[in-house]
């Protein structure tokens, strides 16, 4: 088991460095050049290449990708080219934020998600299963971006209930002056996964309320929550698997939520440093981002093998 | 039990009700992706120096507020006079203000201000800043020398003789040097500047907001805030800064969405407007590679424009533009031609140049960002313009682009290596001050050098805007860039669209704002009522 672990973080070495070269050669190819954007429009020639050269990027790109990392392997992202804050330390703040965001609304979401899947399979083919899925279609069709716009003009420009912006007037706290700006991000995040959880949900107890064993089991004369729990044991493995993968989604801040809310997180830092082609940010995120995503399935995987005997590993 | 729960949401609506607004506070809602820097060298273009630099910061010579009534020039600041050396014009001589106070109590020397400059061009000095430097050089470039004279006088010496060297130098924020000794680098310098401005710094909070508190010791009595606190957030999406005023959490926006006024009007809030120094055009390619080599065809979109229905389009956010400057403007001149709707002449201009029906077909690429900075609504702007000259049998393809695309395209003038052929680059554009012209319109400042990306030369042009640096006679200088902007729209030089208003949206509590004719604004004269 623990070789097993071992092994499996090992492989996030060569998923990083392709993310971070794949991610370093797309902003390159991109036109647009970081020093446009920080120096204004009519500055001349020689002034922007000595601030290129002060940045470091006047050398060839296989050397800045090589500095760059040899910076990473010793725990130093850099420091963003606009705001010449330190990258790491930024980057914590802003995953701090998105991590609240995420798991509130992964929190509303899954539940919410794994309820109405339920509902729909144990009352398959009537109205409530019906209903169910009109919800699962609408919340991952309806673009976020528009759902936030008009929770904004509902609850905060309406009914001037919850603010329309930002998260709050310092660091996070889980108080309420805090929370009255989470309801309404979290609430729009939490849309997609909830439609795609029910779904998922929805599917694999339908499917295995079909299996012979269920029959059987019915057969022996099992109470419905007998039933229940030989239903969660076998839907859970695909479940928590959908899971952990929206869960790295929602950890990746998605950029349209975080920016209608200006809600500072890592979806919205890495929006800005894209519009302002700040190389060192994107990368630095994008890499932690990535991270993100191995460790979320490594997790999930174990847990995976934890709960389901047939996955278990030698 | 049905009591208690009615109970405890009746308090929670409450709660929800209960606004967190301050009496004398005024929050404002920036269009910034992010915070300005704030160590006295603001990044974020204009909007960063209206929020980051003047609030906090003087410069030797700041910008007037007080002559709303036309556009806003220069004032004394932390140098109360200063001239060109009568025997030689290439050296300026500063007299600094004396009795100025640093925000954290030290007193302003001339040895300061050397010790600014040093950290703005002397890369051997301690404090000299090689982060952020490069990205003012804009603003130094002409200063190769500099000294101290006496106590109260200091000198600063130019390349070339440049009379509007005080115009270049008023971005050139002062910073206390006892504060810096105290922090020791200006990473951290930010998180704790201290300049000697109106306002001064609370708290910044990364990402989220500058806390600003008035300095009662401000040295300009009259220009002592009213305003207890003044918060500064970013919010650069369109939609939510309107939420975010109409939901009570700022007081003022900076450029509200043109279709988003008329309900803000009508829900009570304030909407000013007032003509600043800018302008949305096209730098036309004026190579021979292009048809706007042929100035009958650049006459003639410029008849061919409907800059009224623009205006109309843009909800009276604009005026139309008739030329680089605004017709008001000291620097207008007199042109022999005022460019009015007529596509009637516009098609004739165009059959002359062999276009048109009988002739070749006028097809056109033209660069056009998304959004950024001055650029207004790009985008239905350009639709406006797209059908305006279909009406006159021009064929023109937008190549959209964001804008630190479009920025970078402006550093690849026509012929550049590596660059796909391009008629022009529509944008909005500052013109502050008369550098901006010499920039755009010289041989001098062919791009990538300035920002001549359309390679315009008029020999006659070129010699006047030379002449104009050269004389230190403000009113001579102004006439003869007058007389250079003349030919600059005689000659249809660019496709002029519209000047930008510079629209903001106020919240009925602000009381007493009047809007400057500049880019900066003055945040010490209003106050918000409860």
């Amino acid at each position: 088991m623990l070789l097993y672990i071992v092994r499996r973080v090992a492989y996030a070495i060569p998923i990083a460095l392709l993310v971070s070269l794949v991610c370093f050669m797309l902003v390159h190819i991109a036109p647009g050049d970081p020093i446009d954007s920080i120096v204004p429009p009519d500055t001349p020639k020689e002034a922007v290449e000595q601030v290129r050269r002060e940045y470091g990027l006047d050398k060839p790109l296989p050397v800045q990708f090589a500095v760059w990392l040899s910076h990473v392997v010793q725990g130093d992202l850099g420091r963003s080219i606009a705001s010449r804050r330190p990258i790491a330390g930024d980057l914590m703040l802003a995953s701090g934020k998105t991590f609240v965001l995420a798991v509130t609304a992964a929190t509303i979401g899954f539940s919410l998600g794994v309820a109405l899947g339920s509902l729909a399979a144990f009352f398959q083919g009537t109205w409530i299963d019906r209903l169910c899925v009109g919800f699962a279609v609408a919340g991952v069709s309806v673009p976020h971006y528009w759902l936030g716009m008009v929770m904004v003009i509902i609850f905060s420009v309406l009914l001037a209930a919850l603010p329309a912006m930002g998260a709050g007037p310092s660091d996070w706290v889980w108080d309420w002056v805090h929370i009255r700006f989470l309801i309404l991000p979290a609430i729009t995040l939490s849309v997609i996964p909830a439609g795609l959880i029910t779904r998922t949900v929805r599917g694999t107890v339908i499917e295995i309320l079909n299996q012979d064993f269920i029959t059987t089991l019915r057969g022996k004369g099992i109470r419905r929550s007998g039933l229940l729990l030989h239903v969660v044991k076998n839907a859970a493995p695909t479940v928590l698997a959908v899971m952990g993968l929206q869960f790295g989604y929602l950890m990746g801040g998605s950029i349209l939520v975080e920016s209608v809310f200006s809600w500072p997180g890592t979806g919205m830092m890495l929006n800005n440093a894209i519009f302002r082609r700040d190389i060192p940010v994107i990368q630095g995120a994008t890499l932690v981002l990535a991270m993100f995503f191995v460790l979320l399935n490594l997790i999930v995987d174990l847990v995976q093998t934890a709960i389901d005997p047939r996955m278990r590993r030698t | 039990m049905a009591f208690r729960s009615i109970a405890a949401i009746g308090s929670l609506v409450f709660l929800l009700f209960v606004s967190s607004s301050q009496a004398q506070t005024l929050r404002v809602g920036m269009t910034t992706t992010d915070l300005p820097t704030t160590g006295g060298i603001p990044d974020n273009g204009s909007e960063g120096g209206r929020f980051a630099g003047y609030t906090m910061y003087d410069a030797l010579v700041n910008w007037d507020f007080t002559k709303v009534d036309k556009s806003a020039d220069l004032t004394p600041g932390l140098a109360t006079e200063w001239k060109v050396d009568p025997a030689d014009p290439q050296t300026w001589i500063f007299t600094i203000r004396q009795g100025v106070k640093f925000h954290d109590g030290s007193v302003l020397t001339a040895d300061d201000i050397i010790w600014n400059f040093d950290r703005h061009l002397n890369d051997k000095a301690p404090n000299y800043d090689r982060a952020q430097a490069g990205s003012y050089r804009n603003y130094t470039s002409q200063v190769d020398k500099y000294w101290k004279i006496d106590d109260t006088h200091i000198a600063l010496h130019t390349k070339v003789p440049y009379s509007v060297l005080p115009y270049m130098i008023s971005r050139v924020f002062i910073v206390s040097p006892t504060q810096y000794r105290k922090i020791g680098n200006w990473l951290d310098f930010q998180a704790n500047p201290s300049g000697t401005g109106p306002f001064k710094v609370e708290k910044i909070n990364p990402h989220v907001s500058i806390d600003l508190v008035r300095n009662d010791d401000y040295w300009d009595k009259t220009r002592i805030p009213k305003l207890k606190k003044l918060i500064l957030m970013p919010i650069p999406d369109a939609n939510t800064r309107v939420a975010a005023l109409r939901s009570g959490q700022v007081d003022w926006i900076e450029y509200p969405a043109p279709d988003s006024i008329p309900s803000l009007k009508a829900a009570g809030f304030q909407v000013v407007t007032k003509p600043y120094p800018h302008v949305w055009a096209w730098q036309y390619n004026t190579t021979e590679k292009s048809a706007f080599h042929d100035k009958r065809v650049r006459l003639a979109l410029n008849y061919a424009l409907d800059r009224d229905g623009m205006v109309e389009l843009l909800g009276g956010t604009a005026k139309p533009s008739i030329g680089f400057y605004d017709k008001e403007s000291k620097y207008f001149g007199k042109p022999s031609v005022i460019f009015n709707y007529d596509p009637e002449k516009a098609k004739a201009l165009l059959k002359e140049a062999g276009y048109g029906p009988g002739g070749k077909k006028l097809d056109i690429t033209v660069q056009l960002p998304t959004a950024g900075s001055g650029n207004m609504v790009p985008l239905p702007m350009g639709e406006v313009v797209q059908q305006n000259l279909r009406d006159v049998g021009v064929n023109l393809t937008y190549e959209v682009v964001d804008w630190g695309t479009m920025l970078s395209s402006l550093r690849q003038p026509p012929g550049a290596p590596n660059t796909p052929h391009r008629d022009g680059i529509a944008h909005g554009l500052p013109l502050g001050d008369p550098t901006n012209f010499y920039n755009e319109f010289t041989s001098m400042a062919f791009a990538p050098s300035g920002s001549n990306w359309s390679l315009y030369k008029n020999e006659k042009v070129d010699e006047l805007s030379r002449k104009a640096f050269e004389t230190f006679d403000p009113a001579e200088r102004d006439r003869l860039i007058a007389e250079a902007h003349t030919i600059v729209v005689d000659d249809a030089a660019w496709l002029f669209v519209v000047h930008d208003l510079n629209p903001r949206a106020l919240g009925k509590n602000v009381v007493g704002f009047v809007q400057a004719q500049s880019w900066y604004q003055d945040f010490t004269q209003l106050t918000v009522k409860d």
